[in-house]
């Protein structure tokens, strides 16, 4: 068929309350293209995701616009009415394939119940055909299972599976990837990608797809067009490469700047500011107060969409004053004075989980030292044991062989049993600041704790430093007044580390403290990070599964898998030249943004 | 699916979303005026509890607004008597059930050491016990005795109120910042007390007007069958049972007390599932953009 | 292209559901035995003892002496425990010590009416609370559902001998629909005369529904409110489907803990009502066996509910392993 496939125009979802939650989001797409739709948590991406279904979640209704698919509305219409348009004109794929498929029905039922309930009939056959499409096994056997018998990766190819197996011209997938390992990721891309080629029905008729994600270097490698969304509002949107190579919008222009690339590792920069949430946007541009471009005119009213060139449209007043991408020179390795004194070691440490099913080893054998001032980085997928040994480190888990020494001193594996300067010495920050703090306490007295248990100062003492210290976190020192709930999540973070700080250690642990942020405030934590480091003196055990958040903070890199060390090295030597397979096939799964200028 | 950073609206607290629901303040009010009655009754009683009065089972007048019951005597003194051992057996009973039951499920959650499987397989055996039957074996083997009503009503409620402070203890002690003050060095006492159990406040207060009102039904159950408080004592749950023979005759000697259990366990009832409510939505922080 | 790995899986046992029946049923039994310790253990607290309730009060000591020889109570506590429970074993559930008669006679006549009555019960229970309980979780926060809700919310607070007396009052005295006393001849079934078993069955369906009916829905509604469920209407099918295959299939196992909780709360109703009604029922022989320190008695029919008790427990955790494929397939 000519002519888009999935038409949206003049969208606008409201809650129940009256205040806008999406608006004035409009875009075509053709047969065989894809669409990325990205942003940050409370841009309102996923709300528009599932409009597009003609869903909407308790609380949010459609107050304006229309989504037309191959010709049909899907708006408009009887609740019964858009349900049986589902499935056959459009389909979802949602993030976590483990909730979202029914635990109590067999997965070639899931498949077989959607085409009994949208195309002809269910046949053995047809079930077996579209599991076979998705490279999944297509035997009974395999079709009897239960979600829960299988991969994380298997239970997304049943989604995508059940998304498929009506032959809709639309699929949007909402963020199908994360929560996989990476190799798992760049598998299901591949997957995606062909998939869209060769169309639902496998004959090649090409499948539309809309990608949202927050992930601006996995959108990279799949989208033919990009809509970033900002508090609502589409704020840019054209080809892929123009708006990741050469973006207009200031807000886009920092996002792409925010993310880490593990082949130029450089100085990130995040953007100042929170992101707008709902019923506080300004009356004129909602990214103004943040906007290092911002102008008087910004403040009285919203921008509309310009057209910049053929079919590449910006929601920006100034846009041509958009510097282009600069990026920072790659940064040099670090020229801190450090005192070669060896800090840490640790000597064939073994660690074990113990179950009812038996025991499992979560690592065995490890073996590394970090000297004073030094950054080294624990890499690996989930189940590679690389949080079990930090943990080990801090004292939170007893391992079961091996030494830690810390300056010498072998240390017991519990915390309770080290002594008050051990543990003065290491301190931790955790990976989720949801649950780091405890909402009970007043961040001055979550911060002020373990100086004066670990440091014997006084109380007085202790809050004088609590205030230094949110300086140095870059935190207002309002903010030691309130509870954790009154923060947000990137605030929260920056208070863990300040509780962290506060006992002067000599190694800070830093257990994935990135991971469960935006982008944005990803880039300014760990751009904080790497302050304190050279103003402290600070030494660093730094956990991550993101190769490209390692190259920007760590010295030295341990590669680890289920387990086991499988190299380990300078992080510019490893990184560029990578001689372990597993190594390899972690970097080469890396999604990365293209360059200025060049394709990926 | 996770929410990620970004400024989420501050719920309301606790209190107006408990007094928005009509039930709950119904169920307040009501209740407390009822708990008036139990309590203080007895100081504005026209007669002694046990005084009799006049014939048995007279209708009511202008003397006796209630009748007599089966002995004589007078409803609405017995009435304004009868609420103080139902409170009081029913409150004592609760009091102590929570206190040892929380100390053992705080232990059994914390101590992650074969101190958890032992107190639990205890708490089980207890737990195949229905509680009446319980009860009535205690009164059996101790004979009508208020001291063995509340033991017992208390040992019926330790198993769950364990259970429930051990799967709270359990959630919160992998919580970040337990494990920040483990990692600390931070001494037992101080960890339980500063870290763990202001965190499990919540489900305690959510649980404690259930139990409540399950004790005073307990407590109910055994003086109806005559095997906990003994006659001439006022009771509630007891005049219901006396006054039975007189239900064609006299109901009121017998559908006054009745009134007074239903609306005091009905009323605790609405106000525990107001605090259960309202506790549980400002737990909540999924906002509803993504 | 990676090749994608499985979930590993253990060491398969062959059949390892029986061997979960087994563990679990070796461990009710286990439980039994401690519960009939305790039982014991329970009834003797205090020294008055069986003979004295046989003789009364104004009994001379050396005709209690006489009486305590006879039944062996001189003997030490573990060696009655040791003989009683022996005794269990082989049918002789002893002698009730007001009755001058086997235990065995008194209660089997007794079982068989308690067990008609709890039956009866059970049978409109679970059909009725899954029914309101889904019809309010699916209309939740309208009308019909605050109706159900406050209403369940506030029958559940009354003790059913006070919901047992209100039933009389109205439908027996005032109505005269039904008789206000559900007795029965010895020998007869109370099958023979329907209209007794009425208001008891009321009584006992009363509480136990409405807890039945607030646990069902809060299923419902945590099922309903899941990512699959969402999925499931995103996928575009009805609603029917979706309550049905979707939400219920999944709160059915929670669903059935409820159902088994109340069952369980079912024996301790049962005492209360029959002694209400004047039903001759198990119920209301260890009521009176207790007011009669009747110990022998109080012993045997107190293991005997406490044994259903804890068969009804096992049959609920077996279900629910049924029930939720994750628990059913893994080890």
């Amino acid at each position: 068929m000519t002519g888009p496939v999935l038409q949206v125009q003049d969208l606008r979802l409201n809650l129940t309350s009256g205040e806008t939650v999406v608006e004035d989001v409009s875009f075509d797409l053709l047969p065989g293209q894809v669409l990325g739709l990205v942003g940050e948590s409370g841009c309102g991406k996923t709300t528009t995701a599932l409009a597009l279904l003609g869903y909407c979640r308790p609380g949010i209704y459609r107050a304006a616009g229309r989504v037309t698919i191959a010709g049909e509305h899907i708006t408009g219409l009887p609740e019964a009415e858009v349900r049986r348009r589902r499935g056959r004109l459009i389909s979802y794929v949602a993030q976590d394939p483990a909730t979202s498929l029914n635990p109590a029905m067999r997965v070639g039922d899931q498949v077989a119940a959607m085409l009994r309930r949208h195309a002809r009939g269910a046949t053995a056959q047809a079930v077996a055909d579209v599991l076979a499409r998705v490279h999944l096994p297509a035997d009974r056997a395999f079709q009897r299972r239960f979600p829960h018998q299988l991969s994380g990766g298997q239970q997304q190819r049943v989604a995508i599976a059940i998304a498929l197996v009506c032959a809709p011209p639309v699929v949007v997938m909402d963020e199908p990837t994360t929560g996989l390992d990476v190799i798992t990721q760049a598998v299901i891309l591949k997957e995606i990608d062909r998939l869209r080629r060769v169309g639902a029905r496998g004959d090649g008729t090409g499948l539309a797809i809309v990608y949202v994600s927050h992930d601006l270097a996995v959108v990279a490698s799949i989208a033919d067009r990009i809509a970033v969304m900002y508090a609502g509002r589409i704020v840019e949107e054209g080809q892929a490469i123009e708006v990741l190579t050469r973006p207009r919008h200031p807000y886009t222009r920092g996002l792409v700047s925010s993310i880490p690339d593990h082949a130029t590792p450089r100085r990130l920069r995040g953007m100042p500011g929170v992101a707008v949430g709902v019923g506080e946007r300004p009356p004129g541009c909602a990214f103004a107060p943040r906007c290092p471009q911002r102008q008087d005119d910004c403040d009285r009213s919203v921008p509309v969409l310009v057209e910049t060139t053929t079919r590449h449209h910006v929601r920006c007043l100034h846009w041509q004053q958009t510097p282009p991408l600069r990026l920072d020179p790659p940064l040099e390795a670090w020229s801190i004075a450090r005192g070669d004194l060896l800090l840490l070691a640790v000597e064939n440490l073994r660690a074990e989980h113990g179950g009812r099913s038996g025991t499992v080893v979560a690592a065995h054998d490890i073996s590394f030292s970090i000297d004073s001032g030094e950054c080294l980085a624990l890499v690996g997928e989930s189940g590679s044991g690389k949080t079990t040994i930090a943990r080990c480190v801090a004292g939170l888990h007893e391992p079961s062989g091996g030494r830690i020494l810390l300056s010498g001193t072998a240390l017991a594996g519990m915390a309770r049993r080290r002594s008050r300067e051990q543990r003065r010495r290491i301190g931790i920050v955790f990976q989720n600041p949801y649950d780091s703090l405890n909402p009970r306490h007043r961040v001055r007295d979550i911060i002020a704790r373990p100086a004066i248990l670990l440091r014997e100062i006084s109380k007085g003492e202790a809050e004088k430093e609590t205030l230094e210290l949110l300086e140095r976190v870059r935190l207002p020192r309002r903010l030691a007044e309130r509870f954790p709930a009154e923060l947000s999540g990137g605030e929260r973070q920056r208070v863990a580390i300040a509780r962290a700080l506060a006992a002067r250690p000599d190694l800070l642990i830093c257990d994935e403290v990135t991971s469960a942020l935006d982008v944005s405030v990803q880039a300014a934590v760990l751009d904080l990070l790497a302050s304190l480091r050279s103003e402290l003196r600070l030494a660093m055990l730094f956990i991550s599964h993101d190769l490209g958040v390692v190259a920007g903070v760590a010295d030295r890199v341990i590669v680890l898998e289920r387990g086991a060390l499988c190299e380990q090295g300078r992080v510019d030597a490893l990184l560029r030249h990578p001689t372990h397979e597993y190594t390899q096939r972690l970097i080469a799964a890396a999604p990365r943004l293209p360059e200025a200028g060049g394709v990926v | 699916m996770s929410s990620r950073s970004g400024a989420f609206p501050v719920r309301a607290a606790g209190w107006p979303r408990f007094a928005h629901r009509p039930s709950a303040r119904a169920g307040l009010v009501l209740g407390g005026i009822i708990l008036l009655i139990a309590l203080g009754g007895p100081f504005v009683a026209p007669h002694p509890f046990d005084a009799i009065v006049g014939p048995a089972f007279q209708a009511p007048d202008s003397h006796f607004p209630l009748g007599t019951d089966f002995l004589g005597r007078d409803v609405l003194s017995r009435v304004l008597y009868g609420g103080r051992t139902v409170v009081g057996l029913a409150g004592a009973a609760t009091l102590l059930a929570y206190l040892i039951g929380v100390s053992i499920g705080l232990l059994a959650g914390f101590s992650r050491s074969l101190l958890d499987p032992l107190l639990m397989r205890a708490m089980d055996v207890l737990l195949a016990f229905p509680p009446v039957l319980f009860l009535l074996v205690l009164a059996t083997g101790a004979g009508p005795s208020p001291v063995a009503l509340v033991l017992g009503v208390a040992t019926v409620n330790v198993p769950n109120i364990a259970r429930i402070v051990r799967s709270a203890t359990l959630d919160v002690s992998v919580r970040g910042y337990v494990e920040a003050a483990v990692a600390r060095g931070e001494p037992t006492a101080v960890l339980l007390a500063r870290e763990i159990l202001p965190n499990i406040a919540n489900t305690l207060l959510a649980d404690c007007g259930i139990r409540f009102t399950g004790s005073i039904l307990l407590v109910a159950a055994v003086n109806f069958l005559g095997l906990g408080l003994q006659p001439p004592t006022a009771d509630w749950a007891l005049m219901i049972s006396e006054n039975r023979d007189g239900l064609t005759i006299q109901p009121w000697a017998l559908a006054a007390p009745a009134l007074m259990i239903a609306l005091l366990t009905i009323c605790v009832n609405l106000v525990a599932d107001g605090v259960a409510r309202s506790l549980g939505r400002s737990l909540d922080s999924e906002s509803a953009v993504r | 292209m990676a090749t994608i790995t499985l979930e590993r899986p253990r060491a398969a046992r062959r059949y390892p559901f029986v061997e979960y029946v087994a563990r679990r049923v070796g461990a009710g039994l286990l439980t039994l035995l401690v519960v009939s310790m305790l039982i014991f253990a329970g009834v003797q607290v205090l020294p008055g003892d069986a003979a004295s309730a046989v003789l009364g009060r104004n009994a001379t000591p050396s005709a209690l002496a006489e009486l305590r020889h006879q039944m062996h109570l001189d003997r030490p506590a573990p060696e009655r425990y040791l003989s009683w429970l022996g005794g269990l074993l082989h049918g002789d559930l002893g002698q009730s010590a007001t009755a001058q008669q086997p235990v065995l006679d008194l209660i089997s006549g007794r079982a068989a009416n308690s067990g008609i009555l709890a039956l009866i019960t059970l049978i409109l229970l679970v059909p009725l609370s899954l029914l309101f309980g889904v019809l309010a979780a699916t209309r939740a926060g309208r009308w019909l559902d605050h109706l159900i809700s406050t209403s369940s919310l506030a029958v559940i607070a009354l003790p059913e001998f006070v919901i047992g007396t209100v039933l009389i009052l109205i439908f027996a005295v005032n109505l005269k629909l039904v008789p206000p006393v559900s007795l029965v001849l010895p020998g007869e079934s109370p099958l023979s005369q329907p209209n007794i078993l009425v208001l008891p069955v009321a009584t006992l369906l009363g509480a136990s529904l409405a807890q039945a009916i607030r646990m069902v829905r809060a299923g419902m509604l945590e099922a309903l409110r899941s990512d699959y469920v969402q999925m499931a209407r995103l996928n575009g099918f009805d609603e029917r489907q979706v309550v049905l295959r979707y939400a219920l299939r999944n709160a059915l196992a929670p669903t059935v803990q409820v159902i088994a909780l109340d069952v369980q709360w079912l024996i301790g109703g049962i005492i209360v009502t029959e002694y209400v009604f004047g039903y001759p029922g198990l119920g209301q022989g260890l009521a009176q066996a207790v007011s009669a320190r009747d110990i022998p008695l109080v012993q045997s029919v107190a293991l005997l509910l406490a044994a259903v008790f804890i068969a009804i427990n096992i049959v609920a955790d077996l279900l629910v392993v049924f029930l939720i494929p994750k628990l059913r397939t893994a080890q």
